[in-house]
């Protein structure tokens, strides 16, 4: 069996890997949705918006494999990290769900994701930036997509609302972490990299709102429980997820692929 | 092929009597074009039986490609790298868009993709007998790109120029792309077998042993075990026949097994200096059968799976219409 790598543990890197783990790990999950989503339209869509994640994650793993000072690749980042590496927040782990639940998290993660790209684009790091300006238009059109679906569904039939409700419900108590700073957060900011997270909350708020009450939907109050897969602590979920994701690197070493 | 099983089913039925001089002058002229090789548009008159044949193979085609999803899709999650993750990803939604393109093609000839996917979910219509077979290892994808799309790309060129315009030019679009898909199963074989682990070659020696036969049995029965063929020809629908395609997909085939560095599971198989061609074995045709008639490994999980994807998303689909009628109900009222 392959051994895992090891992560130098500096603020840059963690901050890189939030973000790019967030991509990879939404973009595994949406991949479940290959060729078993409601209408075929859908299943397409899914799957290019799993593509520009899976595309998104590369750009942003490859950085961070440089920033590793350890010449890292985006496979080896992808593949061979402990579940305890991963520093995806908990809620882009979570089970794909039902339409609802993709469609709602999607519209919570793509919103996210379209405000830090768009001041990302600013990022001290050009390369950073320029994975944000392409990454941009990508979150665009996944925001669009899913807010679209998010009104089709809150005002579509009984039964579809209460899909709704009940994935807004699911969702809610990861929500905070993603608007909640830390060390990573503060360092980032003062050197230039990106945005502290909690800057966000703000206009995420705001673009949630519109699309949620267009939708006849609303985000429900926050708990007092707190995730943290942004530091390494995930879900149960995400050892099966990575178990799977890492199979055939971890079975075949030295493999060519 | 992906539409194969055209081979194995009863003919509609004769040509039914023309019943006015009108529609025999149709007739002749729709004959007229055929024979001088002029393609069909939707808004032509066409004979009933060619729009059945025709419905019924795009038809086919269209599952074949949606069902097909499935095998692939079925290693997405697994995918070894983020860039073979992401050449999966692609070109399993490809083969989506292939059954849109097709489905549309389809509804052209009057029936809507409601109907057919109907049709598909209770057992009545077919797919390709290929994608009833498992996918059980990583090489398998790659196999499939290889020798599943390398056969489907051998049939699906000469549908370019099939007499029904609007298939005609779906399959054009659909040829592009699975030349695409061809090679990057090949590139997939072909970085394992070159940089490999002995654990890889194996792997990739074991996907070409299971899948080599089913691909063989992809292009249908024999010529003289294919009664629908001759009416087929006749309309422009088909234009080689199966054993000739077979036998161009073995030639070209070979070659490339030879330079992955492959065996192909035949012991029959030779060079014919006098034939200029590959020789083969015997085909097992009871293999086929039983594949087609439903007994393959995975014919029940596949059919299973859409059913369960169309079933669960039936409130999706009632949702967005229910939201639709609601909109144009208040667009009325403004």
């Amino acid at each position: 069996m392959q051994a895992s790598i090891q992560i130098p543990a500096t603020p840059e890197l963690d901050y890189l890997l939030r973000l790019g783990d967030t991509c990879l790990i939404s973009g595994q999950r949406l991949g479940e949705w290959c060729g078993h989503g409601p209408i075929l339209e859908e299943d397409i869509a899914l799957s290019n918006m799993a593509l520009d994640l899976i595309g998104q994650s590369r750009a942003l793993l490859t950085l961070a494999g440089q920033k590793s000072g350890k010449g890292f690749d985006e496979d080896q980042l992808a593949f061979l990290r402990d579940e305890g590496a991963y520093r995806n927040p908990t809620l882009a782990e979570l089970p794909r769900g039902d339409f609802a639940f993709t469609i709602l998290r999607n519209l919570v993660l793509s919103t996210w994701l379209k405000l830090i790209w768009e001041r990302l684009r600013d990022s001290r790091d050009a390369e950073l930036a320029a994975i944000a300006g392409k990454a941009l238009k990508e979150a665009r059109y996944h925001q669009q997509h899913a807010a679209d679906w998010a009104v089709r569904l809150g005002d579509g039939t009984e039964e579809s609302r209460r899909r709704c409700e009940a994935a807004l419900a699911q969702i809610a108590p990861y929500l905070p972490e993603l608007f909640e700073d830390d060390t990573v957060d503060a360092a980032a900011e003062a050197s230039g990299l990106g945005p502290a997270w909690s800057s966000l909350r703000e206009p995420w708020l705001a673009e949630m709102g519109e699309v949620l009450g267009e939708a006849g939907l609303a985000l429900p109050e926050s708990t007092k429980f707190r995730s943290t897969g942004k530091v390494g602590r995930h879900s149960e979920h995400m050892g099966y997820l990575l178990a799977e994701m890492q199979y055939l690197q971890r079975a075949y070493p030295g493999g060519a692929w | 092929m992906y539409t194969q099983a055209m081979d194995t089913m009863r003919e509609e039925g004769g040509q039914p009597a023309l019943r006015t001089a009108e529609e025999a002058a149709l007739q002749q002229r729709f004959d007229n074009r055929i024979d001088a090789g002029d393609f069909i548009e939707a808004k032509d008159w066409m004979p009933d039986n060619y729009r059945k044949t025709l419905l019924r193979q795009i038809s086919q085609h269209a599952h074949s490609e949606i069902v097909g999803m499935l095998p692939e899709g079925n290693w997405i999650t697994r995918a070894p790298t983020l860039k073979r993750k992401a050449i999966l990803l692609a070109k399993v939604q490809d083969e989506g868009g292939h059954g849109l393109y097709l489905y549309a093609a389809a509804e052209t000839l009057g029936q809507s993709r409601d109907q057919m996917l109907d049709s598909l979910h209770s057992g009545k219509a077919k797919y390709s007998s290929i994608f009833n077979y498992p996918t059980l290892t990583w090489a398998d994808v790659g196999t499939i790109g290889w020798l599943v799309d390398g056969a489907a790309i051998m049939n699906q060129v000469p549908i370019c120029r099939c007499s029904y315009a609007p298939y005609a030019r779906a399959m054009i679009r659909i040829c592009r792309e699975e030349s695409f898909h061809q090679r990057q199963g090949y590139d997939s074989l072909l970085a394992m077998m070159q940089n490999g682990t002995e654990a890889q070659k194996a792997m990739v020696q074991d996907a070409v042993n299971r899948w080599w036969w089913p691909c063989l049995m992809m292009f249908g029965p024999p010529d003289d075990q294919s009664p629908n063929s001759a009416q087929g020809m006749r309309w422009g629908i088909k234009r080689v026949s199966n054993d000739t395609l077979r036998q161009k997909f073995v030639d070209a085939t070979v070659q490339q097994a030879q330079v992955l560095g492959v065996s192909l599971p035949d012991p029959d198989l030779r060079w014919n200096e006098a034939t200029q061609h590959w020789d083969f074995g015997t085909i097992d045709w009871s293999e086929f059968w039983r594949v087609v008639g439903g007994e393959g490994p995975c014919n029940r999980e596949r059919l299973a799976m859409r059913v369960a994807a169309w079933e669960e998303g039936e409130w999706v689909r009632e949702a967005a219409l229910a939201h639709s009628r609601k909109q144009a109900r208040k667009e009325k009222a403004a």
